[in-house]
């Protein structure tokens, strides 16, 4: 129980907001304690304080606060999370309290839940190649250690799958030994998505390497805003305090967004686009930007955050922004989901920024760089093609624009597709990219270098 | 000193402020964390602050400067990493550790470190500001001229040669009865233009080994360019690259708003590239202002203004400066959103009224100028732009391209086929191109220009064609413009794509980016008169030359000479050997 200074001259509640007058130097951001009549509490956040009147974000409900009988506490201090390593294995509430029937965590130590930003210059530079086993991510989308990667993805489609395959499968080359752990937030999603999750890490033998908070869809839509913090606080902690490599988890930062627009409506403040807040930009940086390498620590945090994109819209201001902040994005697609394609993952609207600094000689193999992009190109010429031929029909098509269709065609097939379970080498990936490659003529490769060419095409069949 | 009297987010109020001036740097809180007065109210001063406010409290004291935010200059800024408002990144993390800490005072410049002060000037020389009294040798590069200070002017009483750390005095000034001193250090207020004599036209490019910019769309040393895409187009890639190559004197690259892994990229490699023409470390030309997405918001706003006034320093001695900014969008934000908690009045989609007046101030701190001391300095500006969805109806699209001349067209569907830089050569433009033709002819001769307009319509006359293509088919095509498709792809693939990640094909000299051109139109020339003369456009693009023009990238600068003179023999060959083959046949078909 903390102590601070309790008034009860609550103004007014508006949403999420509650107005606290005659208050004199709360501090802002502020923890707050709320003090029902029926002795519960709920806890608050100063969003705007003056020298007489202070403004008090909810967590939480605000049903059954009233104005008359209720209380607030200044607790003298900003949000702070207890964390430990204990809470692997556990399971928390969107606001941190442990919902599984298990014993009270003791915290060994207490944490800003707002992080600070990292200097640059403490920053390493991320170059570990994680192989996810996934063929499209390893050889096109190259997903490194300290990235933060986002899947694109809408109602409907396979992220979730996707997202545990990754969880599941995913190493470090040569450093299977190195304690690593998973830390899943749900954000506002439904019970049977976030149960999905805790059943595969507990089949893959994992869910004691796990820590998760679940902010269910029913859960208080402002807690959204808590979560991804408690989440990512506690990965600091296991990152740098613990040597661990984490994996985070945020799913679904739309639902994210979503209560961040309804905290500033309930504000009056100035809506951008759609109603999102003009500031969306540098709060989606304030969670995406806590994943890294420090380099003087050992461990690393490495964020798999799902946006859903509604209406399938790239555009809408939740992907775009966080294409903006993230290291690139993996885009899955419903055209290939329909064609009974799994991971549904469109390489073309996907990429991965830090990848570069992944692959090559030492990391993956020598001609990744080359067989990437020339499957890149390939694949794109595919889709011209592809959309040619359904304007003038496979006739019209040239000889070269046909064996692109069918190049295109092999390659969702055998490349992209693969099982749920399959896990494939970072060799396999790239050895299948050159038998699909292989059915082009020579000519075409001008985005390898001939040695590679002379050293690993396939002799055509 | 005042008192806070309301706290929201970045911005503060505060009362008993009566006698601070707008502008003036003030220092907020127990913490004593750095603000800058942004409205004068009464005795109420609005403050942002440049630091995270979290835990202030009403009550707090707040105390002003009486000076306005500024940046120290000196010997000893080059290689250095500053945050937004000047504050050295590497010391800061020396003293505070892996996370930026508040209320950190740390010298802007090395005062420990001494330097060989050489004058340039006698006792009884007359001076005044902008005027070059010593210099110090701070690279191997780089001599780092001493300017006079602003507001000073007199004759020199004394002037000392020696080692010297930046604080000590190098050179007293009489001035009237006053005795000034000078230290190799001065100050200037980032939110003001510096002084110069003239501005005017510049007659050369910034040639930055990229083949689309130099070639097709150049910006002229003392220009200006914006490059606005959506996120993936690799605007940030593109700014990196003419970080590395440009041929500036000075780089100032100012992160703003951006990525942190992608500035710690930027210090692990700078240090280890070798500028293409002296071979020293690109890190001794170049300062980095990195305020990342997750650092506070005011100082993002700030950042523009220092790295633009470090620019000016650098300028004032002589030199040509580069400055990259990315992204101008971020700190178009920056400013809404201070705008939205000040209450003013939003313009479009809530920006504030004065943007466009803003960024066109920002952009105009660019240009060719004769300095003060007479000398001639450039600052070329380039901006990159992160328009929503990347529609660049948008408003800091839109500002941003009413002040630029240069126009780099990001495209995202050329991103996703991995055609980098993903620059559409369509919607691009250039408007320094006919003040460049001299320079062009001069330096890769008369027919450069031209072939350029050549290459520039082939493109156009591509994208025509490929539009009919859509409709109807390639073998519906007559032959003559199956060439023209064909020439566009090599342009399209074996010019202006160019890979930032290959050792050689990352920098291409103007000189070979002239011979790479000379020889694809030197093929097209040839192609074009043997489909008059009727053969078909499937044998000349099954020819080895052909897929020797898709290596031009790989040669290496020192044999670009040889390698073209023989590729554009070897082409002359296969064309007379496919016309006396058909001769040959001819010949039998006749007996």
């Amino acid at each position: 129980m903390r102590f601070g200074i309790e008034y009860r001259t609550l103004e007014s509640i508006s949403g999420p907001l509650m107005v606290v007058k005659n208050v004199r130097r709360a501090a802002y951001n502020e923890l707050v304690r709320i003090n029902l009549q029926n002795g519960e509490e709920r806890l608050g956040q100063v969003l705007e304080t003056s020298d007489t009147y202070a403004i008090v974000q909810v967590f939480g409900q605000t049903d059954g606060l009233n104005l008359r009988d209720n209380s607030v506490t200044f607790l003298g201090e900003t949000f702070e999370f207890g964390v430990t390593e204990d809470m692997l294995g556990r399971v928390f509430d969107g606001e941190g309290r442990p919902i599984d029937i298990k014993a009270e965590v003791i915290p060994e130590t207490k944490l800003d839940v707002n992080g600070s930003p990292m200097n640059p210059t403490a920053r390493a530079v991320p170059t570990d190649f994680i192989e996810t086993g996934i063929s499209a991510i390893d050889g096109l989308i190259t997903l490194v250690r300290g990235q933060k990667l986002p899947i694109f993805s809408g109602a409907g489609l396979q992220h979730n799958a996707l997202a545990a395959q990754i969880a599941k499968q995913a190493q470090v080359k040569g450093k299977s030994s190195e304690e690593f752990a998973v830390v899943f937030a749900g954000i506002g999603i439904t019970y049977d998505d976030a149960n999905y999750f805790i059943e595969e890490f507990r089949t893959a033998g994992s869910l004691s390497r796990s820590v998760t908070f679940m902010n269910l869809a029913d859960s208080p839509s402002i807690e959204r805003i808590l979560t991804p913090r408690l989440a990512l606080t506690t990965a600091e902690y296991l990152a740098f305090e613990k040597s661990m490599h984490v994996l985070v988890i945020l799913n679904d930062m739309t639902n994210y967004a979503e209560a961040l627009r309804e905290l500033s409506s309930s504000r009056d403040e100035v809506p951008g686009r759609r109603g999102y807040p003009g500031y969306m930009y540098t709060d989606f940086a304030s969670v995406y930007e806590r994943a890294g390498i420090l380099k003087n620590k050992k461990g690393s945090i490495t964020q798999l955050n799902i946006v859903s994109m509604p209406g399938d819209d790239v555009t809408h201001p939740v992907p775009d922004l966080t294409g903006y902040v993230t290291e690139g994005q993996i885009f899955l697609s419903r055209d290939l989901q329909n064609k009974g394609i799994y991971p549904s993952i469109n390489p073309l609207g996907s990429l991965s920024r830090l990848m570069n600094q992944g692959i090559g000689a030492g990391k993956t193999r020598e001609d990744h760089r080359g067989v990437s992009d020339q499957l890149y190109g390939a694949y794109a010429k595919s889709q011209e093609a592809r959309s040619l031929s359904t304007i003038v029909g496979m006739e019209a098509l040239s000889d070269l624009d046909k064996l692109y269709l069918s190049f295109g065609d092999s390659f969702e097939k055998n490349f992209i597709a693969q099982k749920f379970d399959e896990r494939r080498t970072i060799e396999e990936t790239l050895d299948i990219g050159w038998e699909l490659l292989s059915a082009l003529p020579e000519s075409e490769m001008t985005r390898i270098s001939r040695d590679f060419i002379k050293k690993y095409r396939k002799a055509v069949k | 000193m005042g008192f806070i009297e309301k706290i929201s987010g970045p911005l503060v109020i505060a009362k008993d402020m009566l006698g601070a001036s707008m502008y003036d740097l003030v220092k907020v809180g127990r913490l004593k964390l750095i603000g800058e007065i942004i409205q004068l109210k009464g005795e109420r001063a609005i403050i942002q602050v440049y630091e995270d406010t979290s835990g202030l409290r009403p009550g707090e004291s707040v105390t002003s400067t009486g000076r306005a935010l500024s940046v120290v200059l000196a010997p000893g800024l080059l290689g250095a990493i500053y945050d937004g408002i000047q504050r050295p990144l590497d010391v800061i993390r020396e003293q505070r550790g892996n996370f930026i800490a508040r209320g950190v005072t740390a010298h802007r410049i090395n005062t420990n470190k001494k330097w060989k002060f050489v004058p340039l000037v006698k006792t009884g020389a007359k001076v005044s500001e902008g005027d070059i009294i010593g210099y110090v040798q701070e690279t191997d590069l780089l001599k780092h001229y001493i300017l006079v200070p602003s507001g000073v002017s007199g004759s020199i009483s004394s002037i000392k040669s020696g080692n010297f750390t930046v604080d000590k005095t190098v050179a007293t000034v009489k001035s009237g009865e006053k005795s000034i001193k000078l230290s190799m250090m001065q100050e200037r207020v980032v939110r003001r233009a510096s002084p110069y004599r003239m501005k005017g036209g510049s007659s050369e490019p910034l040639v930055t080994g990229q083949r689309v910019i130099d070639t097709f769309f150049p910006v002229a040393k003392g220009g200006t360019a914006a490059i606005p895409g959506p996120f993936g187009s690799g605007k940030t890639v593109v700014q990196h690259q003419l970080a590395k190559w440009s041929d500036a004197d000075i780089i100032i690259f100012t992160a703003t708003g951006e990525r942190g892994n992608e500035v710690s990229e930027l210090l692990v490699e700078f240090p280890q590239l070798k500028d293409p023409k002296s071979g020293k470390s690109l890190m001794e030309r170049t300062i980095i202002i990195a305020n990342t997405s997750n650092m506070p918001v005011a100082a993002r706003e700030a950042s523009i203004y220092t790295g633009i006034t470090i620019a000016e320093y650098f300028r004032d001695m002589g030199y040509s400066v580069a400055l990259m900014a990315d992204s101008t969008s971020r700190w178009a934000e920056a400013m809404r959103e201070i705008s939205a908690r000040l209450e003013e009045m939003p313009g479009e989609e809530g920006y504030p009224a004065y943007l466009p007046k803003r960024l066109a101030e920002f952009y105009e701190r660019s240009g060719r100028v004769e300095t003060l001391s007479k000398k001639h300095g450039a600052i070329t500006v380039i901006g990159a732009v992160s328009p929503p969805g990347g529609d660049i109806s948008e408003p800091v699209s839109q500002s941003t391209l009413r002040v630029t001349k240069t126009f780099w067209a990001l495209d995202a569907s050329l991103a996703n086929a991995r055609h980098f830089p993903a620059i559409n050569w369509l919607d691009s433009y250039s408007l320094y191109l006919k003040q460049l033709t001299q320079w062009y002819n001069k330096n890769l001769g008369e027919h450069f220009v031209e072939q350029r307009g050549e290459a520039m319509r082939v493109l156009q006359r591509e994208s025509e064609l490929k539009d009919i293509v859509q409709l109807v088919g390639i073998e519906a095509l007559p032959e003559q413009e199956k060439i023209t498709l064909e020439i566009g792809k090599i342009i399209r693939e074996d010019f202006l794509r160019q890979s930032a990640f290959d050792q050689i094909d990352q920098y291409t000299s103007m000189h070979k980016q002239g011979k790479m051109l000379e020889v694809i139109l030197h093929f097209a020339k040839r192609a074009t008169a043997a489909q008059r003369a009727g053969f078909a456009t499937s044998k000349m693009t099954a020819m080895v030359c052909r897929s020797e023009i898709s290596r031009m990238k790989e040669w290496p600068e020192k044999e670009t000479d040889a390698k073209a003179k023989a590729l554009i023999e070897s082409i002359d060959k296969e064309f007379a050997a496919l016309e006396r083959e058909a001769a040959h046949e001819k010949k039998e078909v006749v007996e």
